[in-house]
């Protein structure tokens, strides 16, 4: 009895440990996010006065928050959708048809990743001075292409296996054409695969800060993560982390929601993929 | 429905191809079977390869041929100044191993090497850790899996200013150890916030492939170990770490490659140009960034090269199969299928 007793506190030990570990500093970081500016240094646990002020200071001035935003939205969901429309094909080719250099196609694909960022991006940024390119959505969209489209198709693939495709054919004995099994059969159930590797996808996309930080250089076209590392404070020396932390944190819960929402489909989608 | 434009090219190139089983069963329809289908995958597979030729296999050729040119304002051997990109051969090569700048190049090296080395250890022994702790747990599971996705959601360059503002001078870091280290300075501390602020970022990542290892492992392998006198300490390294090793070595080597690629942290946290922070990706880009492309160029290259012999390395000395599982699973699927063709 004792022994489980022990056991039990163990447990509930290193549940608090592992939760303390991952939270604490997320717990920071919106804690400072909700102190008035002049009480930014404090380091209460709690904050002697909460204010929303350094939200509002995220989005006024010259900070152009809002267009970093959407810019980001641009940027992410853009890779996101051809990202999927081009891995969606290659991934059902790899997974249900049978070929020789199947293996070879599938290695070659995953061994791009090992390509660092910046080997990439040192010729791609003098490319695209020359055509015009900088400070432009596609001149961040398409280096995105090179992490994202090996990790899609690495990450569908594995989902597309698993698919029961003796249905497809069960179907077509039940006089479904071909096309119509596809689309009545495969789609639907192919459906939550893709849709977790559009989360991974966009979550990497969201992320990113090389390319973003390269390719642009006016404050109209920066992303949310770029645009977040360059706020300036008042009196230029001083960083403005009030401000800086509250942004993070608009910048972070909507992702956190995401993947407190979808965290099975996630995980499902990390240890199948193994990626990123 | 994102998925709906790829399928009329499959659905329309099919006829020939997948004909179902029942009627492939003549040797004339086997063989036109093959062809087609070979002709569909090649089809489905040339848009990801097309894509991924033109915005990695041809930047990094043209990366490499860059970094045997120099920019054009050098003067040449009879002192006038050349226009325009001028060859330079291994010009760019030699700079970076020998003369002024050969230190910057060794100190980055060294700092790259030694934030892979330190921060994938500490990961995994972490991960590892996490991974255990959240297998033991009956109750709660879905909680803690859920809060350690939390600092794997947030983006890298947020994360760098959430440890900056920890680590200031009078910022939590200092106040919770009742020290007074200068953290985002140069110096070793400047190391150390970064190594602590990237294994709190990633090694949730290890954790949740540990933990799905973890729980394909069958519990009568425990029971049989138990009944045979196997204490804690013996099951794990005996049963645990070899059964989770595969999953373990991909996860590894995966965080590896990102590691020895490592920029936004240190360029957030600390800063551009600071000596004890300096990777080979932030010294490529600060000369990118002062419009040297064939310096920067070469330092990727060199970059490059030494992910790829680490890579390999990995692969052929501890044996991590990435493609394994998929090959594993292809074959089960394969075999599952021929039996149902006969039966």
């Amino acid at each position: 009895m004792s022994g489980s007793l022990a056991r039990r506190t163990l447990s509930s030990l290193g549940f608090a440990l592992v939760a303390l570990y991952s939270l604490a500093p997320f717990y920071w970081m919106t804690v400072s996010a909700f102190r008035r500016p002049q009480d930014q240094f404090d380091n209460t646990i709690i904050p002697v006065r909460w204010s929303w002020e350094n939200f509002s200071a995220v989005f006024s001035g010259d900070n152009g928050f809002g267009r970093a935003l959407l810019n980001s939205l641009v940027v992410a969901g853009g890779t996101t959708v051809l990202t999927l429309l081009i891995g969606t094909v290659t991934a059902y080719a790899l997974a249900r048809l049978d070929f020789r250099f199947k293996n070879a196609v599938l290695g070659l694909i995953i061994a791009t990743t090992m390509f660092p960022g910046i080997s990439q991006l040192v010729p791609l940024l003098k490319l695209f001075t020359d055509i015009g390119w900088i400070n432009t959505y596609q001149a961040m969209v398409v280096p995105s292409l090179g992490f994202a489209l090996p990790l899609s198709v690495w990450l569908l693939t594995a989902f597309f296996r698993q698919l029961p495709f003796e249905l497809e054919q069960a179907a077509m004995v039940d006089g479904c054409t071909r096309g119509q099994a596809f689309r009545k059969i495969i789609i639907p159930l192919a459906a939550p695969g893709v849709f977790t590797t559009a989360i991974l996808t966009f979550i990497a996309a969201w992320n990113e800060f090389l390319i973003a930080l390269s390719m642009v250089n006016k404050k109209e076209m920066q992303t949310a993560t770029v645009a977040i590392s360059k706020f300036t404070g008042v009196s230029g020396f001083d960083q403005p982390f009030g401000t800086q932390m509250a942004a993070g944190v608009i910048v972070t819960v909507p992702l956190i929601v995401v993947v407190l929402v979808f965290q099975r489909r996630i995980v499902a989608g990390l240890t199948a993929g193994g990626v990123k | 429905m994102t998925t709906a434009p790829g399928h009329p090219a499959s659905a329309a190139g099919s006829p020939a191809a997948g004909a179902p089983p029942g009627q492939s069963a003549n040797g004339r329809g086997r063989k036109g079977d093959v062809q087609g289908t070979r002709r569909l995958a090649a089809l489905l597979l040339s848009p990801t390869l097309l894509v991924l030729a033109l915005v990695i296999g041809y930047p990094v050729l043209a990366g490499f041929r860059e970094s045997l040119y120099a920019r054009g304002e050098g003067l040449d051997d009879q002192g006038f100044v050349v226009e325009g990109d001028r060859f330079a051969g291994l010009g760019n090569y030699t700079a970076i191993f020998q003369g002024d700048r050969a230190a910057a190049f060794w100190n980055a090296f060294g700092n790259t090497t030694f934030f892979t080395v330190t921060t994938v250890v500490l990961e995994t022994v972490i991960g590892v850790a996490m991974a255990l702790i959240m297998h033991q747990m009956f109750r709660g599971r879905a909680l803690v899996r859920a809060s350690i996705l939390v600092p794997w959601a947030i983006p890298t360059a947020i994360s760098g200013l959430l440890w900056r503002w920890i680590f200031q001078a009078d910022g939590a870091a200092n106040a919770v150890l009742r020290e007074q280290i200068l953290w985002t300075a140069d110096g070793f501390p400047a190391k150390m916030a970064i190594v602590v602020a990237e294994v709190w970022k990633t090694s949730p990542f290890i954790g949740l492939l540990v933990l799905a290892g973890l729980q394909m492992i069958p519990r009568e392998v425990y029971e049989a170990a138990r009944v045979d006198g196997a204490g804690p300490v013996q099951q794990f390294w005996r049963i645990t770490l070899p059964l989770v090793k595969p999953a373990l070595l991909v996860a590894v080597l995966f965080r590896m490659l990102d590691a020895l690629r490592m920029f936004d942290l240190p360029a957030v946290l600390i800063g551009v140009n600071q000596k004890s922070v300096e990777t080979l990706t932030m010294l490529a880009w600060f000369e990118a960034s002062n419009l040297r492309y064939g310096s920067a160029a070469a330092y990727a290259t060199v970059l490059f090269l030494y992910i790829a012999v680490i890579a390999y390395l990995f692969v052929k000395l501890l044996g991590a199969d990435i493609i394994g599982e998929a090959r594993r699973q292809d074959r089960g699927a394969r075999k599952g299928a021929r039996k149902k063709v006969t039966a």
